[in-house]
Formats: structure tokens, C-alpha cells, sequence
């Protein structure tokens, strides 16, 4: 066992523009659709971007909130059915940019990410002072480690870990300056893959020492010290936090019989992964990218990418990567063709992001 | 596995001073935020040309990280910092030139700035440091999660040392504390000891 005692991971949910809850998003990932389409956002045409249709006076109407905080509100709700916060709750918020729309109307004091975090917090009943995680595009996984975190050091006996990132002409306007979007729906790991397609959504989890399906076996979050805004050539970081997460687990790297990537579809992060992954003996292990199908929701990704690989896992069935077809990285990898019914019980999902920054996280279902 | 932890060395950067283990190390008239960090970083002498690029959050963490870590080991060396605006100050910026359809102009030079990691990033590189990097937001410094947490990297095994601590920028505001927390000195890692720093 690890240091701290056992984490476990129980109900889950996420909120995208492919459904509006974790079973409707199964049916809809299962299915090969994908949101990826071409809109009109800010000042930028024909952008291929994944978008919830909702627009903001529709929710500020219906709810009186902003729209991101909707969003959040709505992938943890079952949760907070379920887990009513006692004094001992935290809420870990992930998030890169949170309502950076205010800006755009010279808000400056209403953008920042505690002031989202405390309204969350207040609205949920939550007791304890809100932990926002914000750490670039793994912020999402780097909430889960840090609750679990939290928990073994017993300043808190569950967390509700709740990610989520809003589509802006914020951030694409400035993917768009760094040359990283890509002309059509992304395809990572493709030979032909040219870039990020961006997108939106909001996930939650809930975490415990009390015994569940699933049980977090090791984490790690290494910075590359290398580039920031460029990954290491050889993964090093990547390497490096996988290798913490196994040692934690006490696993050799072949207990791992899936990989949840990052895979973003950049020339450069897809390769990097592949360089990790293949100096830890992983080429010939199953693994997805779902960016694909949502684009890249940054802050959000790595807790909605958690979310439906713990769904996959109930389910026994693998999804594909939506947009791959012809390997393009340097390092072999075993990309999922299509769907595929396999019932795997320990599971590897990694984030890279800029700053230099890593995560990883194993993840072991029970039974 | 570190047993026992101590606040070893803390550096203060507000009001145009830099302050190590409450002894100035350096302090300017100058008025802007802009004229201090380039005395301040340039009186240490080093050779880094790249600290100049740098976003105004990401110099202020530099800085303040250069004088804490001084003649000190930077092995197994983690970084957990925190801040109220994020990027905020960078953000401003980086909106100010999409603001306008006549005068879009966004920069790939502004816009990687817009992440609060970024700084611990900065710092990271400056010292080689592939190792353990959180980054939180908060309204004031979280001194209990960020002893639990600082705790659990060196308890763990995930960690030797640990470079903790508040770096917060917004427009001409700022204020840097950061504290290195290893297996050597006298006063104790406690969130008491922590409160203190910013008292």
C-alpha cells in the first residue's frame, strides 16, 4: 500500500457538448460521434472548435450564473446527491483560464479563479475553503493527485474533484498566434496530424477513503525544466511521473494494460509521448486519445479523459482514437482502431501541458 | 523519506526590498516594479539573459527564487506555489490585443504567459529542476494545503526539499514569500511557523 492509506474513486460525471451527463456521453463516444465542427467564435471564422450549446444569456437567464459555473454545476450534481459535504469535504476546482469573459468587459477582479471557486463552493454547500488547481492542461489530473494527496494526510476525508474550461476567443486567438490549431477536427497520433482542435466541458469525481470500485495505486507530477511552451524531446518529465506513479504502486510498467494519453495531435506533444511511453516498454499496450472527439478542453481534459476511461473500464469496452488512421510518431504505439470489448483492470492516464508541466495517475479497478 | 522538516530559508520580496532570512539583501528607490527587478536580479550576477524576456509574474518568482536558493543544494527539489490572480496581469495583456478586431494583434510571446504554472515553470528550468511542480490560486496564501501538501512530498518519498510559497503580481502590486523547507534548520515546518512568514 502506498503511503497514506488507499484513495478510491466513486461516482463520477462530466458535462460536454456530447451529453450532458457521463451515460449519455458513453452513448454518444460508443457511437463515434464527435463534436469537433467549424464555428465562428470571436473574431476568428470557420475555427474547428467543440462547443456546449448553450449560449450565456440562455444560462444566465435560466440560473442566474455564468456560464462556466453552469457547466461545473451540472457535472457535479449527481455527485453532490450522492455526497452530501460534511465539515470534512474539500473541493479541489481545476481550471487554466475560469471566467476569463470577463475581461473582455474590463471585469478584471471578477476573473479571478477563487472567486469561481468560492461560488461553487457556497452554492454546494462545501464548508471548507475552496483548492483551485491551476497547472496548465494537467490541472485535471493534478486535482485528483492533489485530493488524494490531501485525504492521506487527513486534512480532508473526501473531495469532490471538479474540473472545468470554457471555450474563449481567449485561447484560441492565442493557439491560433502559436500556429497550433489544426485546419481540420484534430487527429492524434495520425502521420497527418497538424495541430489542436479546442473544445469545452466540465467533469467531476468523488473521492474517499471509503472502499469503492476504484482505488488510485500511484501519481506523479514532474516538470519537464526544459521548455515552456515546447515539451522535452525525450519525455523526460512525462518519464519521469509515470515512473513515481509505478513506484508508488509497486508495479512493473507491464501491469499496465491501458493507456488514457494526452495525445493533443500537435507534431510535438504526440511525439514526445511516444518517446515516453516507449522508454517505460509501453509501445505494445492498448491507448486512446479522446481529443478527437472533444478537442482539447485544457484544465478540464485530464478529469473528463479519467472520467470516461473509468466508464470504459465498467463497461469493458476500449474506445478509439477519432481521427487517427496512419501511426505518425517516431516510437511505435498501439493505437485502438476501433471499438473494442476488452475488460482491463489497471489503467494509466498521463497529461503534458505547458510550463513543462506532467501528470500521471494508476488506476486500479477492484472489482 | 524526510522525518522531520524545517522552514530553512525564506525570501521576502515587497517594496522594492529583497529580504533573506530577515537581513536586506537589496533595496532600490526606484519606483516601478520594472527598474527594482532588474537591479535586483543584476546584483547577484548571473549570467541568465533570458530572466529579461520574462513575463512581470514569472521574473518576480525568478527573482525571488535566485536569492532563496543561493549556495543551496537544488537536489530533489519541488515547488509548490501559489497566488491570488493567476496570470492575471499577463492575461490584461494578452486580451488587450484581441480586444479589437482593427487592432488584433495576439502574441505567442504574451500568450504562454497566461498560465499561472508558467512561473514555477521559469523556475524550474533556471535551476534544472525535473521534479514534483504544483501551482495553486488562492485568495490568501493556503497555509494548511500547502503544509499538507509539502508534507506528503516529503514524507512520501517524492521529494528531498521543497520550495514552497506566495508569489502574487497584479498591475504594480506585488509581493514574493517563499521558503525552502528541507531536513536542515532549527525552525520547524508547522502551519504556525507558516502563518508567521506572513504575518
Amino acid at each position: 500500500m502506498s503511503f497514506g492509506g488507499a484513495v478510491y474513486i466513486h461516482d463520477f460525471n462530466c458535462f460536454t457538448p456530447l451529453g450532458k451527463d457521463a451515460d449519455a456521453n458513453w452513448a454518444a463516444l460508443v457511437a463515434g460521434y464527435g463534436a469537433i465542427k467549424p464555428r465562428k467564435i470571436g473574431f476568428l471564422d470557420e475555427v474547428y472548435a467543440s462547443q456546449i450549446g448553450t449560449s450565456i444569456a440562455e444560462v444566465d437567464e435560466a440560473v442566474g450564473e455564468g456560464r462556466l459555473a453552469y457547466m461545473l454545476s451540472q457535472a457535479m450534481a449527481p455527485i453532490l446527491d450522492k455526497h452530501r459535504p460534511t465539515p470534512r469535504t474539500a473541493l479541489v476546482l481545476a481550471s487554466t483560464k475560469g471566467e476569463i469573459g470577463y475581461l473582455e468587459k474590463g471585469e478584471k477582479k471578477e476573473a479571478e479563479l477563487y472567486r469561481l471557486a468560492k461560488k461553487i463552493a457556497a452554492k454546494a454547500g462545501i464548508r471548507t475553503e475552496p483548492i483551485v488547481v491551476s497547472h496548465a492542461c494537467v490541472s485535471g489530473v493534478l486535482a485528483i493527485n492533489a485530493a488524494k494527496r490531501l485525504i492521506q494526510m487527513n486534512q480532508y476525508d473526501e473531495a469532490i474533484v471538479l474540473a472545468g474550461d470554457e471555450l474563449s476567443a481567449f485561447v484560441l486567438s492565442g493557439f491560433q498566434a502559436f500556429q497550433a490549431l489544426s485546419p481540420f477536427p484534430c487527429k492524434p497520433f495520425d502521420a497527418d496530424r497538424a495541430g489542436v482542435s479546442l473544445g469545452e466541458a466540465s467533469a467531476c469525481l468523488f473521492l474517499s477513503r471509503e472502499p469503492s470500485m476504484f482505488t488510485i495505486r500511484g501519481e506523479g507530477a514532474i516538470n519537464d525544466a526544459n521548455h515552456i511552451s515546447g515539451p522535452s524531446r525525450t519525455g523526460e518529465g512525462l518519464f519521469r511521473s509515470i515512473g513515481t506513479a509505478l513506484h508508488e504502486a509497486k508495479w512493473e510498467a507491464g501491469a499496465i494494460e491501458f493507456i488514457a494519453a494526452h495525445g493533443t495531435a500537435t507534431v510535438y506533444n504526440d511525439e514526445m509521448e511516444s518517446i515516453a511511453f516507449n522508454r517505460l516498454g509501453l509501445s505494445g499496450v492498448p491507448i486512446n486519445s479522446l481529443k478527437g472527439y472533444y478537442g482539447h478542453t485544457l484544465g478540464a481534459s485530464g478529469l473528463l479523459e479519467t472520467v470516461i476511461t473509468l466508464k470504459s473500464m465498467q463497461e469493458g469496452i476500449l474506445l478509439p482514437t477519432l481521427g487517427f488512421e496512419r501511426l505518425g510518431t517516431s516510437q511505435p504505439l498501439n493505437v485502438l482502431g476501433g471499438v473494442t470489448e476488452k475488460k482491463v483492470q489497471r489503467v494509466l492516464k498521463t497529461a503534458s501541458g505547458f510550463g513543462g508541466s506532467n501528470a500521471a495517475i494508476l488506476i486500479e479497478k477492484i472489482w | 523519506m524526510v522525518e522531520a522538516a524545517y522552514i530553512q530559508k525564506v525570501c521576502v520580496v515587497r517594496a522594492k526590498e529583497v529580504v533573506v532570512d530577515a537581513v536586506s539583501r537589496f533595496s532600490s528607490d526606484d519606483a516601478s516594479f520594472v527598474d527594482f527587478y532588474k537591479k535586483a536580479f543584476r546584483e547577484l550576477n548571473p549570467d541568465y539573459p533570458k530572466f529579461f524576456k520574462m513575463d512581470a509574474l514569472s521574473k518576480l518568482a525568478v527573482l525571488a527564487a535566485e536569492y532563496l536558493l543561493e549556495g543551496e543544494s537544488l537536489d530533489d527539489l519541488a515547488l509548490v506555489l501559489a497566488n491570488r490572480s493567476g496570470s492575471l496581469d499577463t492575461d490584461v495583456r494578452h486580451q488587450a490585443a484581441i480586444q479589437h478586431e482593427g487592432e488584433y494583434f495576439p502574441s505567442p510571446a504574451t500568450f504562454v504567459y497566461t498560465l499561472a504554472n508558467i512561473c514555477a515553470g521559469e523556475i524550474s528550468i533556471r535551476h534544472g529542476l525535473q521534479t514534483e511542480n504544483a501551482f495553486f490560486v488562492s485568495e490568501n496564501y493556503p497555509i494548511d494545503t500547502a503544509f499538507s501538501y509539502t508534507e506528503y512530498l516529503l514524507k512520501s518519498g517524492k521529494a528531498s526539499q521543497v520550495l514552497c510559497g506566495w508569489v502574487e503580481l497584479f498591475e504594480e502590486k506585488y509581493e514574493a514569500v517563499l521558503y525552502l523547507v528541507s531536513p536542515k534548520g532549527t525552525k520547524k515546518h508547522t502551519a504556525e511557523n507558516i502563518k508567521a512568514l506572513f504575518a
